[in-house]
């Protein structure tokens, strides 16, 4: 379903069909693992057994004398990394930490933390020289929960981290606590005591995978003239060739990567693990190394989201939402960098509130170093205070969805950050929730329920470079360095069919290496078919341009009395003169050559993203298992490119969030061992755990892209923690405020088991 | 470790080839006969992304071994249709997005030929429930299940009565 007018398009707004589609469909395209470059030898990781160890000694020498085994690289194979930050899109690290984390230098953090690796003539070599590198641990006390590690004698992670405030200071004594920022307006003991109701909790959620069904892969070839090329699956090929280059100490220019195609991310592929390693056991050993994580390692040792704790109490007064106070405690993992400030910039931002007090604590934890995943940090930020405020709601005896509409966000709300909100569709999202078919449905039978959420994002601009050729025949090749990983080839061919008023099918998107065209950013932040969309336009108006210049020689006509319309150039004086783009792409060897159309850009106009959700569930009595009987999700999308590919990304987020809500945990013993290192064991949902989810587009569009473009990938996630969580407290009467809500949790809180 | 030759037929063709006792199907479909359309996501049955038709039925190739192929006849995506010919399910997987990332792909358009060709006319349900085995984070499973059900209703109208 699609609502508000806009103005009519010719390709924006179909759905046509993937450039990259038949290559999937039929097995053929190539992802990461699937090179073979000539000579390939394998590699394979040494890692850790233990969740906190000092490592006093690592001997090689057994693996180094196996038949096949070809290299063998530790740590100390590695350049020292520099002690500052590097910006990573939607993620910023450190160097010196990446460079531990990617092989351990003095300390293994985390079960799993890489502290060797071996490279061999066959897989099953390689696994077993693993088994031969001998490394002897001093075994040091784990800390796992992010509140047992803000204890002030907790064993700590790194003795030489101290607390930085948001002035940048820092604490006297060692501390697990990397960071506190804090968000304040208004005053919300003033708000708290002239309230109506005034409700406090605590939430946890637990630390939880992106659960890409690709594993993390790197194939590296330290060629001989000192260059390096790359193969690997990310979401920024540019990002990637930048952490390499620093980690290795090489000029950027030295390092080419090579997207392949990408098995899924969600920002749990902007970090490097592999490549460097792959890198320098292909130095040592003179071939083409290819390193695959498997299943395990990816949950030990990729980049997972923060397990959360949070305290939050809210007021309401006069049917208005006057005040928020939240503490929020995220895990970093090993290293610092939770998305803890991102929490507490989107927890209240649906609403319109003027007293706020937001504290964020970014900790330490003997668990992998977390990295991006969908709308990182707002999920669980959302699943506190919306949580919350369906409690407070029905205190005051208001529908949920009427209460969101009253206290929304509008153009010119202020965020907490103290900027105000250009036009948005917060707003929207709620009404059409309220007038949604599933809305206004009954909710009848025994143990079930209705529960709806709100959530934002604020999604991200950065940088995008693209160029456009123009082929004789008057087909177009569109050369991107934005990964595409959602179908980005699509939307962004889409936009520039839209442009140059050809047709989708004239158009060819290829996604290139770093070699071959500008620095883009990564796809995170929902940024590519905004930002590279941006980028897509201009060089539209580029060939647009050039379009006028040779038609002006070939019709014999002055340029300033040509306009570009349609997919042809004509007088504005006498329409009859008219050139096709076909003709004058066939004649541009007799007008200067090719024609190519460039842009490079750090866009702007970014516009936030909203959704509301309705979740209706059952709940199974004996076993405590949750069942989603129906689903609606409501979201401004901007200007919907390609609708169902919108809609894809709005599934996909609903059924991790649904995921996250009822079975996703990252369940340690007391060791700091990951158990349920499966997809056994680390339950996401399958085809008969969800419903169809209903989608409704609302099109508000963002006043800062041509086509009105809004981010859409990411906010999808935020709002069904609570919204599930919500409807299992109507179905149940009992409120749950510990995610997941699997059946185990179900059971012993109702039965006290 | 001594390799083993091994007889087959593969995608319609007689193929020979040498693998070791130890290694998988996938292992060798993968890395001796190159056949990538197979994907690794977990190498333990629990994904589907690897899943292959062993003599006509839906197996993971990770959790069989290559030696078994002895005899056998064997599909793969590779075998199931290509460019200019698709079958109806790669058709209708295109036509409603059914994909985004793609990596698990192959995998469902194995498993549910697998139950096309068992079941022509399976119902919602029927498909949740062939399809459990494998999985997918990109899309929420709304349109692959559709995409199922709509070659189901295209393979039925070409089909003489």
């Amino acid at each position: 379903m699609t609502t508000v007018d806009r103005p009519s398009y010719k390709v924006i707004g179909t759905r046509p069909i993937r450039p990259d589609g038949v290559e999937k469909v039929t097995g053929q395209a190539q992802y990461g693992a699937d090179i073979r470059p000539p000579g390939l030898v394998y590699g394979r990781i040494v890692r850790s057994p233990h969740a906190h160890a000092r490592i006093l000694s690592i001997d090689t020498s057994e693996a180094e004398a196996m038949p096949g085994v070809l290299a063998v690289v530790t740590s100390r194979d590695l350049p020292t990394a520099a002690d500052k930050v590097e910006e990573l899109g939607e993620t910023a690290v450190n160097l010196r930490e990446l460079s531990e984390n990617i092989l351990a230098h003095d300390k293994a953090l985390y079960h799993g933390h890489a502290v060797a690796a071996v490279a061999a003539t066959s897989s099953q070599i390689a696994a077993e020289a693993v088994t031969r590198v001998k490394v002897t641990y001093e075994v040091l006390p784990p800390v796992l929960d992010v509140r047992d590690a803000m204890r002030p004698d907790a064993p700590l992670l790194n003795e030489n981290r101290h607390t930085k405030a948001m002035d940048g200071s820092l604490s006297e004594k060692p501390s697990n606590i990397a960071s506190v920022v804090q968000f304040k307006g208004g005053d919300v003991e003033a708000a708290f005591a002239a309230a109506d109701h005034v409700l406090e909790r605590e939430y946890s959620t637990s630390m939880v995978h992106q659960g890409y069904i690709e594993p993390h892969n790197s194939t590296a070839n330290w060629n001989s003239d000192g260059t390096l090329t790359i193969w690997t699956s990310t979401q920024g090929s540019f990002v990637v060739r930048a952490q390499v280059a620093q980690v290795l100490k090489l000029p950027v220019s030295r390092v080419r990567v090579i997207p392949m195609e990408i098995g899924g991310g969600f920002g749990g592929k902007i970090p490097i693990y592999l490549d460097p390693v792959a890198a320098l056991l292909s130095k040592k050993s003179g071939r083409p190394v290819q390193i695959t994580m498997n299943r395990t390692e990816v949950f030990q040792a990729s980049g997972p989201t923060s397990g959360t704790h949070i305290k939050v109490k809210a007021g309401i007064k006069d049917g208005k939402l006057t005040a928020v106070q939240a503490t929020l405690s995220y895990e970093a993992g090993a290293y610092p960098g939770s998305p803890v400030g991102a929490g507490c910039m989107c927890m209240i931002s649906p609403y319109n509130v003027e007293n706020f007090d937001l504290t964020g604590y970014d900790v330490v934890v003997n668990k992998p170093k977390t990295s991006a995943y969908r709308a990182p940090g707002a999920p669980a930020a959302s699943f506190a205070i919306e949580s919350l405020l369906d409690e407070l709601v029905k205190r005051t005896g208001s529908d949920p969805l009427e209460f969101r509409l009253s206290n929304s966000s509008r153009e010119n709300t202020t965020m907490v950050t103290g900027v105000p909100f250009p036009r948005i569709g917060a707003e929207e999202t709620v009404r059409a929730a309220l007038d949604s078919p599933h809305y206004k449905s009954p909710m009848e039978g025994p143990n079930r329920g209705r529960g709806v959420a709100s959530g934002f994002w604020f999604n991200a601009g950065l940088q995008s470079s693209v160029a456009v050729s123009v082929n004789p025949d008057g087909t177009v090749n569109l050369i991107q360095g934005s990964i595409d990983i959602g179908g980005t080839r699509a939307s962004l061919s889409m936009q520039l069919a839209e442009t140059l008023g050809i047709g989708y099918d004239d158009i060819r998107a290829t996604v290139v290496d770093t070699d071959s065209v500008g620095h883009n950013d990564v796809t995170g932040g929902s940024r590519t078919t905004f930002a590279s969309g941006l980028a897509v336009h201009e060089a539209g108006l580029d060939i647009q341009r050039q379009m006028v210049q040779r038609a002006s020689a070939l019709l014999n006509v002055p340029e300033d009395n040509l306009e570009y319309v349609g997919a042809e150039v004509r007088s504005k004086s006498d329409p009859s003169k008219r050139i096709s783009f076909t003709e004058i792409a066939s004649k541009s060897g007799q007008t200067g050559g090719p024609i190519v159309g460039k842009a490079s850009l750090s866009a702007r106009g970014v516009g936030a993203a909203f959704g509301t959700h309705i979740a209706d569930v059952e709940v199974d009595p004996g076993t405590g298992k949750v069942t989603v009987l129906r689903y609606t999700a409501v979201q401004d999308v901007g200007t919907a490119i390609h609708p169902a590919y919108v809609e894809g990304q709005i599934h996909g987020g609903v059924a991790q969030g649904v995921g996250w809500a009822i079975n996703e945990e990252y369940y340690y013993d007391e060791q700091g061992h990951l158990l349920n290192s499966s997809f056994l064991d680390y339950r996401m949902p399958t085809t008969l755990d969800l419903p169809m989810i209903e989608t409704v587009l609302v099109e508000v569009p963002n006043p800062g892209h041509p086509y009105g473009v809004r981010g859409v990938g990411e906010v999808p996630i935020v709002p069904p923690l609570a919204a599930i969580a919500n409807a299992v407290a109507d179905a149940t009467g009992h409120r749950f405020t510990v995610l997941p809500l699997s059946p185990r949790r179900i059971v012993e809180e109702l039965y006290g088991l | 470790m001594r390799r083993t030759q091994v007889q087959a037929t593969i995608n319609g063709e007689r193929v020979e080839f040498l693998c070791e006792p130890r290694q998988s199907l996938l292992e060798v479909l993968r890395e001796e006969l190159n056949l990538t359309g197979a994907k690794e996501g977990c190498n333990n049955g629990n994904c589907g992304a690897c899943s292959v038709l062993l003599n006509g039925r839906v197996v993971n190739s990770c959790c069989v071994l290559g030696v078994e192929l002895e005899g056998a006849d064997l599909t793969t995506i590779e075998g199931i249709g290509q460019a200019g010919s698709l079958h109806p399910l790669q058709q209708t997987f295109l036509e409603e997005a059914a994909l985004q990332c793609g990596i698990c792909t192959p995998g469902f358009i194995v498993s549910a030929k697998a139950l096309l060709d068992k079941e022509p006319h399976p119902d919602e349900h029927r498909v949740r429930w062939w399809l459990a085995n494998n999985l997918c984070r990109c899309t929420g499973y709304d349109k692959i299940v559709r995409a199922v059900l709509k070659a189901a209703d295209q393979m039925e109208e070409v089909k003489p009565v």
